[in-house]
C-alpha cells in the first residue's frame, strides 16, 4: 500500500509520522528501507522514538491508556492495511497486541534498531544512473532510487521469488521529502517543470513494485510548495491513502480559540479502496493532531465547551465562522473524544 | 453494439461501475480485452468473485484479455531489452506513443478462428493516468479514436472507459480529454459524491446521459438521476431522496 502524506510547511510533524512508521517496523521486526536526499539514513534511524513496553510506562499515561486497549483494534485506522499482515514468530520484543505506544522523549535504543535488517538510501552517495533497457524516461534520482528498492525486494525475497525462505517478512519502505528540489525535481520551484511527469511515474512503478510484494510505503511530499496543482490531483489518484498535515505554526489559526487544543488538523483526501467494492469510510472526516510531550496523538477536532459568560460577542463570531468550514459530521463529535495514538 | 460509453466520476471513486461492466460483459459472454492500468489482476478477480464472475477461467479460456498495467510497466523497466518486432504496450512510459497500446488491443480484440465469443467489448481502468505517464491529451484522444474506428465501426463491438474529473480542476489536460469524450460518447454515467458532503447511507449521486443527439439530429439527451449506495456484493439505485435510511 502506498500512505502519500502531505508534509506541513515546516516539515515538523510529518517527519514524527514518518518515524513513527519506521519505529512500528522495527518493534515489529520488519525489514526496513529508508531514503532521503535531505537527512542520512543513519541519522534518521538513530533518532526513532522508543516504544513504550513495560506496563509501568502505560501506567504513567493514566487509565485511559487501559480503556484505550479495546479500542487498539479500530484505533490503527491509518495503518488499518496491516491487519492483513501474515503472524510473526517471536522477535526480540514480543507483543499481544496490535500496534504499540511511543515515547517521544526518548531514543529507541541502537540494540533495538540493529535487530532488524534494513537499507538506506541516501541520494547524494548512491552511484549514477545505469540500466541496461533504453526504457526509462524520469529524473535519474527517483530512477535510482526505484532500481534499489526493486533490487532489494527481488535479492531479499519479499515478491515470494524464493521458495526456500519458509519465514515471509514485511519490507517497510519510508520515502522522505520526494519532489524536493534535493532529489532534482523543479516541481518544488517552478510552475511549469521541465519533466512534470517524472513524479507521477515514479509513483506508478513504485505502485507496481509494492503490489507484487509484501511491502508497504510511506512517502512525504512537501505539498504546499509544488505550484503545479494538477500535479497533486493527479498523485492522489495513484496512491492508496493520501493524508496530509497542516500545522497551525505561523497561521492565523494559532490564536483562534476552536484550535487551541491542537497543533494542526489532519486532511484525509484518499484512503484505500483495495479488494472490495466498497470502502471503508469513517463517520468524521474532521481530524485534529497535537503534540504533548511524550505523544503524538490524533483525535476528532470537536468545539470546545461554549461557556457563554467570559465568551465575548466578537469571539463568539469567530468560532461561528470558523464552525462554518467544518464539514457537517462535527455535530455528532460532542460525545466523546475518538483516540488514534500510535 | 458499436457504442462508445463514458464512465466518469467527481469527487467520488466510479470504479465500482468498471467492476459492473467486467462481469456484466464476461457474463452475457463477450469477448472482453481490459485495460487494467492501476490495480493488480487479483483486486479485481476478488471483487469479480464477490459478483459471480471467475476472472483467473475467462483468462484460461480466452474470453478475457487482462493487460495488467502495473506489472507490464515493471516487465518494461526490470525487465531484458525488449524485442524489437513485440514492443511492450506501456511502451509510452518511455516514448509517449501510444500505438503499441493501440496495436495491443487490436489484436486481443480481432476475432480468431474458433472463437465464439459474442461481440468484442474495450473496457480501460482508467484513462487519466495515461496523461500522468506522459501521454499528451491529443494522443489519448487519437488512441480512443483509434480504438473508436476500429472496435466500434469495423468490429461492431463496445467500448466502455472511465475517466476522473473534478470541479475546479487545475488538470487542464484531464479536462480537456474529458470534455471531448463527452461529446463524442453514445452514453454517460456519471457518478458523484454528494455535494453536501459524505453520508452512509447515500454514497453518491449518478447521472445516466442518453445522447441521442449524438446520432439524430434533432433529439434531445435525456438525463435521468439516481442516487446509490454501494455494499458488499452489489449497488442499489433509488430515486433521489427515497434512501432507506430516511423512508
Amino acid at each position: 500500500t502506498l500512505v502519500f502524506t502531505e508534509e506541513d510547511k515546516y516539515g515538523l510533524y510529518s517527519n514524527l509520522l514518518f518515524k513513527y512508521f519506521l519505529a512500528e517496523g522495527i518493534v515489529c521486526g520488519h525489514d526496513l528501507f529508508v531514503a532521503s536526499a535531505k537527512e542520512h539514513p543513519d541519522n534518521i534511524l538513530k533518532e526513532l522514538p522508543a516504544p513504550l513496553l513495560d506496563d509501568t510506562y502505560r501506567k504513567e499515561l493514566g487509565d485511559e491508556a487501559a480503556t484505550r486497549s479495546e479500542d487498539v483494534q479500530d484505533s490503527m485506522k491509518i495503518a488499518w492495511r496491516y491487519q492483513n499482515l501474515p503472524k510473526m514468530e517471536a522477535s526480540p520484543t514480543t507483543y499481544t497486541k496490535f500496534g504499540h505506544y511511543y515515547d517521544l522523549s526518548k531514543k529507541m535504543s541502537p540494540e533495538l534498531c540493529q535487530s532488524i535488517k534494513w537499507h538506506g538510501f541516501y541520494l547524494h552517495e548512491e552511484s549514477s544512473f545505469e540500466s541496461k533497457t533504453k526504457a526509462w524516461n524520469m529524473n535519474s534520482g527517483y530512477a535510482r532510487l526505484l532500481q534499489s528498492i526493486q533490487r532489494i525486494i527481488s535479492q531479499e525475497g519479499f515478491d515470494g521469488s524464493d521458495p526456500q525462505k519458509k519465514q515471509r517478512n514485511v519490507l517497510r519502505i519510508g520515502i522522505q521529502s520526494l519532489g524536493s528540489i534535493l532529489w532534482g525535481d523543479d516541481i518544488c520551484c517552478s510552475d511549469t517543470p521541465e519533466d512534470a511527469h517524472s513524479l507521477t511515474k515514479f509513483l506508478y512503478v513504485l505502485r507496481g513494485l509494492l503490489r507484487k510484494s509484501l511491502s508497504a510505503c510511506i512517502i512525504t511530499v512537501p505539498a504546499h510548495l509544488i505550484q503545479n496543482k494538477a500535479i497533486m490531483e493527479r498523485v492522489t489518484n495513484l496512491s492508496d491513502m493520501v493524508v496530509g498535515l497542516e500545522s497551525f505554526i505561523g497561521s492565523e489559526r494559532e490564536t483562534n480559540p476552536l484550535y487551541k487544543d491542537y497543533h494542526g488538523l489532519v486532511h484525509v483526501h484518499q484512503i484505500p479502496r483495495l479488494n472490495s467494492l466498497i470502502c471503508d469510510v469513517s463517520d468524521t472526516k474532521d481530524l485534529a493532531f497535537r503534540l504533548k510531550r511524550k505523544q503524538f496523538t490524533i483525535e476528532r477536532l470537536h468545539l470546545p465547551p461554549d461557556l457563554s459568560d467570559t465568551v465575548s460577542r466578537a469571539s463568539k463570531q469567530d468560532l461561528a465562522g470558523s464552525a462554518k468550514l467544518l464539514s457537517s459530521g462535527c455535530g455528532a463529535m460532542a460525545i466523546g473524544k475518538k483516540h488514534l495514538d500510535f | 453494439q458499436g457504442k462508445f460509453t463514458l464512465l466518469r466520476d467527481t469527487r467520488t471513486d466510479g470504479s465500482f461501475l468498471v467492476h459492473h461492466f467486467l462481469s456484466f460483459y464476461l457474463r452475457a459472454g463477450c469477448k472482453v480485452c481490459f485495460v487494467a492500468l492501476l490495480q493488480s489482476f487479483s483486486h479485481y478477480n476478488i471483487v469479480a468473485q464477490k459478483l459471480g464472475v471467475n476472472l483467473t477461467a475467462a483468462k484460461e479460456q480466452g474470453q478475457l484479455v487482462f493487460l495488467e498495467g502495473l506489472k507490464s510497466c515493471l516487465d518494461l523497466l526490470f525487465g531484458e531489452e525488449e524485442q524489437p518486432g513485440q514492443p511492450s504496450p506501456l511502451q509510452f512510459l518511455s516514448t509517449s506513443d501510444l500505438r503499441a497500446l493501440f496495436d495491443f488491443v487490436w489484436v486481443s480484440l480481432t476475432p480468431r478462428d474458433g472463437d465464439s465469443w459474442k461481440g468484442p467489448v474495450l473496457l480501460v481502468d482508467d484513462l487519466s493516468v495515461l496523461l500522468s505517464l506522459g501521454a499528451a491529451p491529443v494522443a489519448v484522444l487519437d488512441f480512443i479514436h483509434y480504438c473508436r474506428v476500429s472496435v466500434c465501426c469495423q468490429l461492431k463491438g463496445n467500448i466502455v472507459v472511465l475517466v476522473h474529473s473534478n470541479e475546479d480542476s487545475e488538470d487542464e489536460e484531464n479536462e480537456l480529454v474529458v470534455s471531448s469524450l463527452c461529446h463524442h460518447s453514445d452514453l454517460i454515467l456519471w457518478a458523484e459524491g454528494l455535494a453536501t458532503g459524505f453520508c452512509k447511507d447515500v454514497h453518491g449521486q449518478i447521472k445516466i446521459i442518453k445522447r441521442l443527439s449524438l446520432r439524430q439530429a434533432a433529439e434531445q439527451d435525456l438525463v435521468h438521476i439516481y442516487q446509490y449506495k454501494i455494499q458488499d456484493r452489489n449497488v442499489t439505485f433509488f430515486a433521489r431522496g427515497l434512501s432507506n435510511a430516511v423512508l
